[in-house]
This record gives structure tokens, C-alpha cells and sequence, in this order.
């Protein structure tokens, strides 16, 4: 049968592939020709695995005989600051640009073992810092859906193969937003899981109490069934959660109507704009309409996380990318002395923001202005959490937009850090909280014949995913 | 106020070498950085003394002892470090 990417989702295929309608490698050959066709304006990728084929043809063996995991013959994409064994890992850095993994991530290798396609490595804002992609030492990637604008960030890459056609689904990497932002800058599904939920091992580290990796996918049941193959507990990462602590939750249902939370308070204070507004409050009607109840809650303390977040997040930074001196991996150059090698390697193979980052996480650890700056965001972190905690004992998820703004125009906010930063205004207190968060694309706004897509997100409880893709299934049910 | 030589020693401590030029424009980006970032210690002030408590995440350590077999990653490391010697990172001499 023809093979039709516009309307494929990761179950359709599966559940073709299993008819034995396509081979996995008519299917793998399909994603790489919708690749040469857009990739070249688009440049969601920035290498295509020449090996991908042989991924298909695995995976057509082990259909054949029956023994086909849950992923076989899926095309995916990884964000490049996941470790794909023997092949490059640049966290879209000059530092690591020939850098090869020596090992495969624990998510990179659940997605493997299920029988996924690994296509290629996606773009990305380097070392995961940005929300537009635009900090990639290697060009920028544009958005499908208009290529004037951004892709949002920082996994742009992922979400921009997953909206132009080019991949089924992709996995990411959020650490204030950056599997969201881009989710509704190109109109897919973005999660970020519970902290500890899916192993960080072989992640390339940003900040490592906020990093988690989740999928990027066309629709809610499969970025479900993404989660459900990367998750679980792994000796390699000792904040992962045992297995048993989801079974205990799991156990309580997701299914039925459900009571929405609005934050009214925090809404007011993002710099929102009046059309995602517009949108956000069209679909909480629509929610309401087809049934679910929804109640007014205070999460007076929301407004400092974005605050508190560029404290921790930089001061993470700079301890964790402590280690690229040109001593193990990566970048050398060589100075007049070791001290010398350190710095102009560092200099040499780091971006504006990255070094921006580096130095402003030196300066809030730095002694006189540790307890002032780090300590104090600390406070705020718990209290953050426990505005989360309260408001889950009335309501069962809590809805706001994804990002203040939709796609913006390229260059529009490159000059301007701190304005790029207030992009993660209502994506980064589930990170600070360590609570699962989803976008779900909403609706769009019609600028120059193109359809800019908008997406709205939700946050439950920690482990409570299911009530997540309960909820986003509605959000699909009510637009289409 | 950040001033440049606030700059140089930052980037002294984190071993990053800054031109003048790129000192000039972190200085501005940081202050303004700053000013933003210190609108939590109006947030916090609001909790009392006792309720201040840094810190909920906790390192949660393994077991002490050999993780795998001597050697057996030797080959699979060296192989990326950039200048190396007889199974040994190089590095400059730092005592003369």
C-alpha cells in the first residue's frame, strides 16, 4: 500500500507494519525522501545515520519471526545531546563537534532494544540553551509550519522533523521547557515526564536537577506510547524512580471527566500575548463543554519560578560543563600552559550563551552571593512546590498556555537574552517542581496565509502522566 | 553594578578567556540578568526564619566498590581524549 506520512502516527504504522501493509524499510525510505525533500530548507537534523537502513531491515527480520518489540520499525529521531553509540554527540557545540559516544544513553538504548529506527541526530540551542534553536554552533533550523520563524527551542530540531514530516516521533530533552516551547512553536505533542521517571544517563548535562528526556510526537497516544518504552528505573541514574512507585499510582484511574485548575493570578503576570490568551481561554471552554469542571486556583508563588530557575539552572551549568577543558573529549587548544589550554579551549568552543551562562552560574555561587542568590532560589523552589501540592488536593491537572507567545520571527529576540528567557515563563515551574508537564497543540492564528500553530499545556501530579494523556486525548477529541 | 573587572575575575574562576570587547557586553547582559533574577529575595523574605529550609533534593550515593572490570573501558575512552600517551591522558606539566 502507499505509504502516507501526512497521516501516519506512530500506532497507524505500527499496526500497518504488523499487517505486513509496509516493510519497515518502505517506511524508513519514505521518512528519508520527505527528509531530502524539506530538510535542506528546514534543517531539522543535523546528520542523517547512514546506517538507518539497516535499522529497517533488523526490525523487518525480527516482524517476520513474531518477535517485534513495541517500537519495531518506527523511524526516530534523538536530540543531539543524547548518546548514540559511535556516533557524534555535539550538543550542537564547537566543543564537542567531533566527539563520538562511546556508549548508548539508557532512553537511546530502551528506544533500540524496542526496535526503533534511529534515523538521525536533530538540532538543537547549544548545550540545550536557548528557546529558538538560533544558538546552534551548526545554523539554525526553521519552522515547518513558516519558515520565517522559529522552531522554539531547545529541541527544535525534534520538534521541527517531527511537524515538517521527517521523522514519527523524536525524543528531547526539557529543562525549563525545551521539549514544550518547541511542541507548540510547530504544532506536535511535547512531555516532559516526572523528574526521575526516565533515566538521564548519557544525557549530555545542563542542570541536573531540573533535565528530563521525553518524546516529541504528532499525537497524544504516541507520545504515550514513546514515554512508556524510555521510562523506568536504571542503576546508572540514581534519581530514577523504582518501578513499583508508578504501579502504586496507576492504580488510581485517569479516565472520565476531570477538574481543571486556571491560575488566574500566574496568567496575569506573564506578558502574555492577546491571541494566545484569546486561544487558551477558547479551548478551556471547549474543555468545559464537553464536560470537565473548571475551578480558579492561586499559585501565588509561580511568578518567582522563572526567577529562582535562572539561579539554579546557570548555577548548574557552570559546575556540570566544568568538565569540557580539552583534557578528556572534544576541543583542544593548545596555550602557553595548562591553565592556558583550559581557557582558550573554553573560549574557542563555546557560544555567546553558553559562556553568558557559565559565568552568571560562577557569580550567584560565588562566596558573599551564594546565600543571597542560590539559597534564596532555593526557598522558592519549595515554595513553588508546595503551591503545586496544595493546589493538587482540589483540582486533579492544572492548564496553562505553553509559551507567553507563538513562533516568533528569526532574529527577533537574539539580542535581547532576557527577553528570550521570559519564553519559559509558564513551562519552567514544572521543572522547578518536578511534575509532569504536556503540550497539547490548541489551535493557531492565521498571519500571511499561514497557519501558526499555538499549543496549550497541563500539569498533574508527580507519576501522574496517565491523568496527562487522559486529558490531551480530550483536547484531540474537542478540536477535531 | 558589574563592572569588567568583576567580569575578568568570573571568567578567571570559570577558565574562560574573554577579550575586552566580549567583557564590555557580558557586563551589561548580567546586570540586566541580575536585576531580574533578584526579584526573589522580596519572594523569600516573605517566609519566616524557621521555614527556611535550603535544599529538597538529595544525592542519593551508590555502594562503594569496583562498578566493572578493570580495563575493560580503557580503549573505548582514550579514543576520543586528544592528546594521550601510552594508555594515559596527556596533559602539560603544572609543577616545574
Amino acid at each position: 500500500m502507499k505509504i502516507d506520512t501526512d497521516n501516519l502516527t506512530v500506532a497507524s504504522a505500527m499496526r500497518h507494519l504488523r499487517a505486513g501493509d509496509f516493510s519497515a524499510r518502505e517506511l524508513t525510505e519514505a521518512y528519508l525522501k520527505n527528509i531530502e525533500e524539506r530538510d535542506r530548507d528546514i534543517h531539522a537534523y543535523l546528520e542523517i545515520f547512514d546506517d538507518a537502513i539497516e535499522f529497517a531491515r533488523a526490525a523487518d527480520v525480527k516482524i517476520k519471526k513474531g518477535e517485534a518489540g513495541v517500537l519495531a520499525g518506527i523511524p526516530m529521531a534523538v536530540k543531539d545531546n543524547m548518546l548514540v553509540e559511535g556516533k557524534y554527540a555535539t550538543a550542537a557545540s564547537k566543543i564537542l563537534k567531533n566527539y563520538r559516544s562511546t556508549y548508548d544513553a539508557t532512553a537511546v538504548k530502551k528506544i533500540k532494544d524496542a526496535g526503533a529506527v534511529m534515523l538521525g541526530r536533530t538540532n538543537m540551542d547549544e548545550f540545550a540553551m536557548g528557546s529558538s534553536t538560533e544558538s546552534s554552533a551548526y545554523g539554525i533550523t526553521r519552522n515547518p509550519r513558516d519558515e520565517s520563524r522559529v522552531p522554539g527551542g531547545s529541541s527544535g530540531g525534534s520538534a521541527a522533523a517531527v511537524s515538517m514530516g521527517g521523522v514519527l516521533a523524536a525524543l528531547g530533552s526539557d529543562t525549563g521547557g525545551s521539549i514544550r516551547q518547541p511542541a507548540s512553536f510547530c504544532g506536535v505533542v511535547g512531555l516532559k515526564p516526572t523528574y526521575g521517571s526516565v533515566s538521564r544517563h548519557g544525557l549530555i548535562a545542563m542542570a541536573s536537577s531540573l533535565d528530563q528526556i521525553g518524546p516529541l510526537a504528532k499525537t497524544v497516544e504516541d507520545a504515550e506510547l514513546v514515554f512508556n518504552v524510555i521510562k523506568g528505573f536504571d542503576r546508572y541514574d540514581s534519581t530514577s524512580f523504582p518501578e513499583d512507585m508508578y504501579h502504586a499510582k496507576n492504580a488510581q484511574v485517569a479516565a472520565g471527566k476531570h477538574t481543571i485548575g486556571i491560575p488566574a493570578d500566574f496568567l496575569s503576570v506573564g506578558g502574555i500575548d492577546a491571541q494566545v490568551l484569546e486561544s487558551f481561554n477558547r479551548s478551556v471552554g471547549a474543555l468545559k463543554d464537553a464536560g470537565n469542571e473548571i475551578r480558579e486556583i492561586a499559585l501565588p508563588h509561580a511568578k518567582h519560578a522563572l526567577a529562582a530557575y535562572y539561579i539554579i539552572m546557570p548555577a548548574e551549568v557552570s559546575a556540570n560543563l566544568a568538565r569540557f577543558d580539552g583534557v578528556r573529549y572534544g576541543l583542544y587548544n593548545s596555550g602557553a600552559d595548562l591553565a592556558t589550554d583550559y581557557a582558550s579551549t573554553r573560549a574557542r568552543g563555546f557560544g555567546d550563551e553558553v559562556r553568558r551562562r557559565i559565568l552568571l552560574g560562577t557569580y550567584v555561587l560565588s562566596s558573599g552571593y551564594y546565600d543571597s542568590y542560590y539559597g534564596t532560589a532555593n526557598i522558592v523552589r519549595d515554595m513553588v512546590a508546595s503551591d503545586f501540592r496544595d493546589a493538587f488536593k482540589i483540582v486533579d491537572v492544572i492548564a496553562v498556555p505553553t509559551a507567553p507567545t507563538f513562533a516568533f520571527k528569526i532574529g527577533e529576540k537574539n539580542n535581547n537574552p532576557l527577553q528570550m528567557y521570559l519564553e519559559d515563563i509558564f513551562t519552567v515551574p514544572a521543572n522547578i517542581a518536578g511534575i509532569p508537564a504536556i503540550s497539547i497543540p490548541s489551535g493557531s492564528i492565521e498571519i500571511n496565509t499561514k497557519l501558526i500553530p499555538i499549543g496549550m499545556q497541563f500539569m498533574a501530579p508527580h507519576l501522574r502522566e496517565d491523568i496527562l494523556f487522559a486529558i490531551g486525548k480530550d483536547v484531540e477529541a474537542v478540536r477535531s | 553594578m558589574i563592572t569588567d573587572d568583576d567580569i575578568e575575575n568570573l571568567a578567571n574562576l570559570a577558565r574562560i578567556s574573554v577579550t575586552d570587547e566580549e567583557k564590555h557586553a557580558l557586563a551589561k547582559d548580567l546586570e540586566a540578568i541580575l536585576a531580574y533574577v533578584s526579584d526573589i529575595k522580596d519572594a523569600a523574605s516573605a517566609v519566616g526564619v524557621d521555614e527556611k529550609k535550603i535544599g529538597i533534593l538529595k544525592n542519593v550515593m551508590r555502594e562503594d566498590g569496583p562498578s566493572h572490570e578493570k580495563g575493560i573501558y580503557t580503549e573505548a575512552i582514550l579514543r576520543e581524549v586528544p592528546q594521550k600517551e601510552g594508555g594515559y591522558v596527556k596533559v602539560k606539566k603544572i609543577l616545574s
